[in-house]
């Protein structure tokens, strides 16, 4: 998925081989991924990237979408070379481009206690060319922390848990100095309870709240007032004929609304500093 | 850990976490109330209130370090202080007080007399050498109404006044977050009024990685080369194209700390330069956007006239290292030859479709491009084109939507005041013309 190995970056010449992993499009509402194998035929593949792999993955758990993933990936200031610490691991939507941002010298060592799920994120891993980047522990950070073998080692953090309050502690250790933590919570009594633990190690606390709108574009037809004729262009009857009247008298113009339908709430996003000790 | 950050590896072993003398830093002063870039140079000073102090004690200094402003026998300096307690304190404090407050503000009258300090005492005190927290101290010691109000108001009284009377200066690291965030708070015009959370969607839909060859058009002083250049970490290239002689700007490059590789990797190359030579002569479309970009070029000037302005103070030194040069040209044929990885276009006064079509063909099969625009009208016509030529799919107009909570215990709500425009994003990704998928 990464552009890691240069033999399989993207280029005007670059064929889909086999064993590639690519995204099929069907319609704008329908992607899937495939690995590619000689029999396959299909139009309208795509090499994968992070954006389009949050889309097709299969959902384990309740996953981050990319207005919360570009926010979180900003924000925590990661760049090539990063370490970062993220639990849980989910479908691994957010681990995916954490590892983009992180490659190719960082590391992300992400972390859940759910066995299997562990395992099948690691599967994803290994399909999606990123295991040399991502580590996936089975672990109860809530009830363990962090191990200790990554004391002092983050640049960030990223806590995803039904009661963050408990790891904030753990994390604390784990952080470089001027470290980002941040925490990702469904419920304004998580947020409230997680500042509260926040206080006693980090400054710069910064709660956020971000969705994405979408817009559909179309080329419009207005007729003119004046061409028109009152109740009669509402009429099944004429309205042929009253149509291809505006169409020729009225304006083309290309019009955008928003999506009728969309998210309207994914979770806080609550951001803090490591403390600088004197 | 930061000593395998590669950018920093290979400019030295440096400390990325630590100032150096040179240095670029974020000055947040009251928290987040004035933010300012500096260059940590021999002679640089700060102006707070109407004392100026050289910022040498912030050299060698951990980021994340908090200053205050003290009185010696040379007068005004920077000493450091330990991170802010008051904030602490206030959580502690509305704990147990917050439930049962019983205090509110029915008796409190704003006739102008509550406060018996007048403001020769707190210049006569300031003679004398009493330290601004000792100001605040007094102040609260001679407010009549102190005691009256809920702890919250307490709380924000004191808040205020160590503000005034105590400001405290906090270090931080310049990234393409704070640098935006910064610039939108104080000179959006001057980055198109691209938002944070805009930038961050832009720079994860174009797919921006280490080595990655990111092409950009970036009129916004050189935020979005920025923005890029730290997510390549040196390994690739953004290359900044432009129509005619001159490039656009870059100026914002010069407020990251880039090492010396990271800046290598900054470069440009015009239109006709990574156009095949084939298509140079033939289209009208060309010299249309020529003359569009007289605009650009008018606005190339204004844009690189020196600053005068309150968020680059001593950045102009000509000590920094030099980003933007021209491309190499084994880079070029390469980019010719294989196309880019991904393309971000952020011309806030040129028609985003004239570009789409000329840029969007110089991407590989299959690479995203995204185009930013703080208007929502022109990218829905260069959606509609790009969709009838066949040009590309998966295309999507998206607009970022941020609020930020105040987190109080029993106080938390939404902040009264949230920026409702942080700009739109077109993107899509580009297909191949030549096949047609078989019905």
């Amino acid at each position: 998925m990464l552009p890691i190995d240069p033999t399989k970056k993207l280029s005007f010449n670059r064929r889909i081989a086999d064993g590639d992993l690519v995204i099929v499009y069907e319609r704008y509402d329908t992607m899937k991924p495939i690995k590619v194998s000689e029999k396959g035929v299909l139009q309208n593949r795509f090499a994968p990237t992070p954006e389009l792999w949050t889309l097709v993955l299969s959902h384990r758990t309740q996953i981050l979408y990319i207005a919360d993933i570009s926010f979180v990936v900003m924000y925590l200031e990661l760049v090539p070379g990063c370490v970062v610490l993220e639990s849980g691991t989910g479908s691994g939507s957010l681990t995916t481009s954490l590892a983009r941002a992180v490659a190719p010298t960082g590391h992300v060592h992400t972390f859940d206690f759910h066995e299997q799920r562990a395992a099948s994120a690691r599967e994803d891993f290994e399909r999606t060319g990123l295991s040399s980047l991502v580590t996936v522990g089975v672990r109860d950070i809530q009830g363990e922390g962090f191990p200790d073998q990554l004391l002092g080692q983050a640049d960030s953090v990223f806590l995803d848990l039904p009661q963050p309050w408990l790891a904030i502690p753990s994390a604390a250790k784990m952080l470089q100095q001027d470290g980002v933590l941040c925490s990702f919570s469904p419920c304004i009594e998580q947020v409230q309870k997680s500042c509260e633990a926040l206080k006693l190690y980090f400054t710069d606390i910064r709660t956020f709240e971000v969705l994405l709108q979408t817009y559909e574009v179309r080329e419009g037809n207005f007729g003119s007032w004046q061409d028109s004729d009152g109740a009669s262009s509402f009429l099944k009857g004429c309205k042929k004929r009253q149509r291809n009247n505006l169409e020729a008298s009225g304006t083309q113009t290309v019009i955008a609304r928003r999506n009728g339908e969309t998210r309207g709430h994914t979770g806080y996003l609550t951001f803090a500093r490591l403390n600088c000790s004197m | 850990m930061s000593s395998k950050n590669s950018d920093e590896t290979l400019s030295g072993n440096r400390n990325p976490r630590i100032t150096w003398e040179g240095c670029s830093v974020l000055l947040d002063i009251n928290d987040g109330d004035r933010v300012l870039f500096s260059r940590l140079n021999g002679g640089a000073k700060i102006k707070i209130g109407n004392k100026n102090c050289s910022l040498q004690p912030l050299i060698g200094c951990p980021f994340g370090s908090s200053f205050q402003v003290d009185v010696g026998e040379d007068g005004p300096f920077l000493s450091r202080v330990g991170p802010a307690s008051e904030g602490n304190n206030l959580g502690e404090k509305m704990d147990c007080e917050v439930m049962e407050e019983c205090r509110d503000n029915r008796a409190l009258v704003d006739n102008n007399t509550a406060q018996t300090l007048t403001g020769e005492d707190i210049d006569e005190m300031r003679r004398k050498g009493v330290t601004g927290d000792e100001i605040v101290e007094a102040l609260i010691a001679n407010s009549a109404t102190f005691d009256k109000k809920t702890a919250f108001s307490q709380e924000k009284y004191r808040i205020k006044k160590q503000k005034k009377y105590a400001p405290r200066i906090l270090v931080r690291r310049p990234f393409a977050r704070s640098i935006c965030e910064a610039y939108f708070k104080k000179q959006g015009e001057k980055i198109g009024f691209l938002r944070v959370d805009t930038l961050s969607l832009l720079l994860s839909f174009a797919n921006v990685t280490s080595h990655s060859d990111v092409l950009v058009l970036d009129m916004l002083d050189g935020l979005i080369t920025g923005a890029v250049a730290e997510r390549l970490g040196g390994m690739g290239y953004v290359c900044n194209t432009y129509c005619g002689m001159t490039p656009y700007p870059i100026n914002i490059v010069r407020m990251f700390n880039f090492s010396n590789e990271t800046c290598k990797k900054i470069v440009h190359a015009s239109l006709s330069e990574l156009q095949p030579s084939s298509r140079s002569e033939n289209s009208t479309s060309i010299d249309q956007i020529e003359d569009d970009s007289d605009i650009g070029k008018v606005q190339n000037k204004e844009m690189s006239s020196p600053s005068t302005i309150d968020l680059v103070s001593n950045i102009e030194s000509g000590k920094s290292i030099k980003a933007g040069d021209k491309a190499p040209l084994d880079a070029i044929n390469s980019w010719k030859e294989n196309g880019f990885s991904s393309l971000i276009i952020a011309a806030p006064d040129l028609d985003a479709w004239s570009i789409a079509k000329e840029l969007v063909p110089l991407l590989s099969y299959s690479a995203p491009f995204v185009i930013y625009h703080q208007y929502l009208q022109p990218l829905a016509t260069c959606m509609h084109n790009l969709q009838t030529e066949k040009m590309a799919i998966s295309l999507q107009i998206s607009e970022s939507w941020l609020r930020e909570y105040q987190v109080l215990p029993s106080r938390t709500h939404p902040h009264m005041q949230m920026s409702s425009s942080g700009g739109y994003l077109l993107t899509g990704i580009r297909i191949t013309a030549s096949e047609k998928s078989p019905a």
